[in-house]
């Protein structure tokens, strides 16, 4: 890895994930995706950027990176606790999960002060057998009751 | 303590992610540190899940009679089970007996799910000695034509929801003269109650692979995409690795199985938008742009991904093609009812207490799935009604269960077959809100390219508050009936074309929960068992 700080500039990331993707056919996602694992989300300098490496406007990009619920314009916390909100969740109580979250001042789409959780809504984690359903940092927990919850919350659900 | 028959056991631990949500991983990290400790001989095996949710982890210990399950098992159970002698497939409160002839399993017709949760997924050799390639060894024997044929005489239908025949499609591919053709997979199973794909690609990955290379070698495509939604991490993943196994064995890449058919496979990840589950948006999502509808005609199979002609087919419709030409059109057509044969993947989800694939042929009925495969519901309070066909499916009343599960009959009824995805309410469900969500759903969902979509979802919204909240209730009951019919014939796709079918169906068979003549149940939480990991 490098150790000077020009190398990790987001333009520097930007040109090295394009590099990473150059030859797939309409590569924008992948690398949205790629820019969003090594940033945490992709921030405005990025835009111009992926304009030029990929030849398309920035307009273009724009209206990609703000149409896809994924991708981040500010980080996150330490840890992002998705709840799902589907209806097979639903019909298990996903609300009271999201009730619960909310009375734990953690209402959805905000991230706790001191930076560590954000809890987002998601829409069916195909567990619909076994809701309801919360994914933490790309876990999936199932029957999921709002003691549980807090104990994801907390981050001492054992892994 | 020594496994008394002093041999080492294969045990079975599921890795399919609805397993792992309960505590999967950890049942076998606790058994592996017990054959760690050499207190017992036995080598853990990393299946897909069977389909039995309720019973999940269920951990599979081979013996001589069959596979003994054991099952939910919680981590904590393991040192128990062990000493109990589950190696030999003894006795104990969670032995469930022989897995395969659980009645619950036995009674289905497993076709496409035949090997999930029975092979290691991501073992070629295992999926060899399971019957995987004949279909592909048979289609390379055949022309193009005539696989097609093949498919078409099957009478296998899309299993994404449409459900439209998937012969004539590829035909239509096949019949284009471009060079450069496309196989897209819609791996975008973003419909609540549906999880057969996930499970599909998380337990037999090769499957669906192989259902690809037949469909290229059918329309003579030599580039396929396979679109899986990021709400699914352990299905990109798993298929990410079978498609290195595939290309490591030849199954994938140049003269494939020493046939003359180049083929190569590439996974792309969506980026959570439900309405790329709709072909046309997917398209132009593996394009890299916003994942918006496009107006139909020109058809995909003529002008698809890039412009090219394009198959574009759901997970379970290519998975079930390598079945169809291993054992024939006729073998899969004698399964099923008029119109819709061969079998249905139906998934039990929602407030139900034995969840999970049911796996038959046509026909069977919504009571029948409901109350015979699915044991009424997970909180043990009557069930009030079932959506259908996903977030887009109608809600059926109790006196609508017994309507067979095929395609024209639910259409007749107001209702879709769709995906067969069947989620449960109980009577604590309050029908006005569920409306209201359908409503909500669109609007945060929508592409925004259609107008009666983007914004007739949101008044949606507005009109069902009031005419809860009883404000001119009659007025707004006809401007919601207007909208309705509005956003159904003014909509390019499904998403704002069949938001109205929830709608309309609660308002049709629960009147009673938006003019609050109702009195509505004191909602008790449903006390959900908490899980083990």
């Amino acid at each position: 890895m490098t150790t000077s700080r020009s190398d990790v500039t987001v333009e520097s990331v930007v040109r090295r994930v394009v590099a990473r993707h150059r030859g797939e056919r309409g590569a924008l996602l992948p690398v949205l995706h790629a820019v969003q694992a090594e940033l945490g989300h992709v921030p405005q300098e990025a835009v111009p950027v992926l304009a030029e490496e990929l030849n398309l406007s920035r307009a273009d990009v724009h209206g990609v990176v703000t149409f896809y619920h994924d991708f981040r314009r500010e980080p996150a916390g330490r840890t992002t606790v998705r709840i799902c909100r589907a209806e097979a969740c639903q019909a298990l109580g996903a609300d009271q999960l999201v009730s619960y979250a909310r009375e734990s001042g953690l209402p959805l789409g905000e991230t706790a002060a001191d930076g560590s959780v954000t809890v987002e809504q998601v829409f069916c984690l195909g567990n619909c057998a076994l809701g309801p359903s919360v994914e933490a940092n790309g876990r999936l927990y199932g029957r999921v009751g709002p003691a549980r919850l807090g104990s994801i919350l907390n981050g001492t659900v054992s892994s | 303590m020594n496994n008394p028959s002093h041999s080492t056991a294969t045990v079975y631990v599921p890795r399919d992610s609805a397993a792992r949500s309960v505590g999967a991983d950890e049942v076998a990290q606790a058994l592996q540190h017990a054959g760690g400790r050499g207190d017992f001989a036995l080598d853990v095996v990393r299946n897909g899940s069977r389909g039995m949710l309720w019973l999940e982890p269920l951990v599979e210990v081979v013996t001589p009679q069959g596979r003994v399950g054991y099952g939910p098992v919680a981590p904590e159970d393991v040192d128990g089970l062990l000493a109990a002698g589950m190696l030999d497939g003894a006795d104990h409160p969670l032995r469930l007996g022989i897995v395969d002839e659980l009645p619950w399993l036995a009674r289905q017709n497993r076709v496409t799910f035949a090997r999930v949760g029975v092979t290691d997924p991501l073992s070629a050799e295992d999926y060899e000695a399971h019957g995987g390639l004949a279909g592909l060894r048979a289609a390379l024997e055949l022309a193009p034509a005539d696989v097609v044929a093949e498919v078409t005489a099957s009478g296998l239908r899309g299993r994404g929801g449409a459900g439209f025949p998937a012969g004539i499609k590829w035909k239509t591919v096949l019949d284009c003269a471009d060079e450069l053709k496309f196989v897209c997979c819609n791996a975008d199973e973003g419909d609540s109650g549906t999880f057969a794909d996930r499970m599909v690609m998380e337990g037999d990955p090769f499957m669906l692979i192989e259902g690809m290379t037949i469909a290229a070698h059918a329309v003579g495509a030599s580039e396929g995409y396979l679109y899986i939604r990021s709400e699914y991490p352990d299905a990109v993943a798993t298929m990410r690795r079978a498609i290195g196994v595939a290309r490591e064995h030849g199954w994938l890449g140049k003269g494939i199985l020493g046939s003359a058919l180049d083929f190569d496979l590439h996974v792309r990840v969506g980026a959570g938008a439900y309405i790329c589950g709709e072909e046309t948006s997917m398209l132009e999502s593996l394009e890299g742009k916003r994942g918006m509808v496009r107006a139909k005609p020109p058809i995909p199979a003529i002008e698809g991904l890039f412009g090219r002609p394009t198959v574009v087919n759901n997970v379970l419709t290519l998975a079930t093609v390598p079945v169809v030409m291993a054992k024939g059109a006729q073998a899969y057509e004698r399964l099923g009812v008029e119109r819709s044969r061969g079998t249905q993947v139906f998934q039990l989800g929602g407030n139900i207490a034995h969840g999970g694939i049911v796996e038959t042929a046509f026909g069977i009925t919504l009571r029948e799935l409901i109350e015979e495969y699915g044991g009424g519901t997970h909180s043990g309070r009557p069930v009030r009604t079932a959506q259908v066909g996903g977030p887009l499916g109608a809600y059926l009343p109790e006196s609508m269960f017994d309507l067979p599960m095929d395609y024209e009959a639910f259409a007749a009824a107001g209702a879709m077959v769709g995906h067969g995805g069947v989620v449960v309410f109980d009577d604590s469900v309050d029908m006005a809100a569920q409306a209201r969500f359908a409503m909500e759903f669109c609007a945060e969902e929508s592409c925004g390219k259609c107008t009666p979509c983007r914004v007739g979802a949101v008044r949606g919204v507005e009109v069902i508050d009031r005419i809860v909240a009883g404000t001119h209730r009659d007025e707004n009951l006809a401007l919601l009936e207007d909208l309705c019919d509005l956003m159904t014939e003014g909509s390019l796709c499904a998403m704002g074309g069949l938001t109205p079918l929830p709608v309309r169906s609660a308002l049709t068979h629960f009147p009673d929960d938006f003019l609050g003549g109702r009195r509505l149940l004191e909602i008790h939480p449903v006390q959900a068992t908490e899980g083990t990991a």
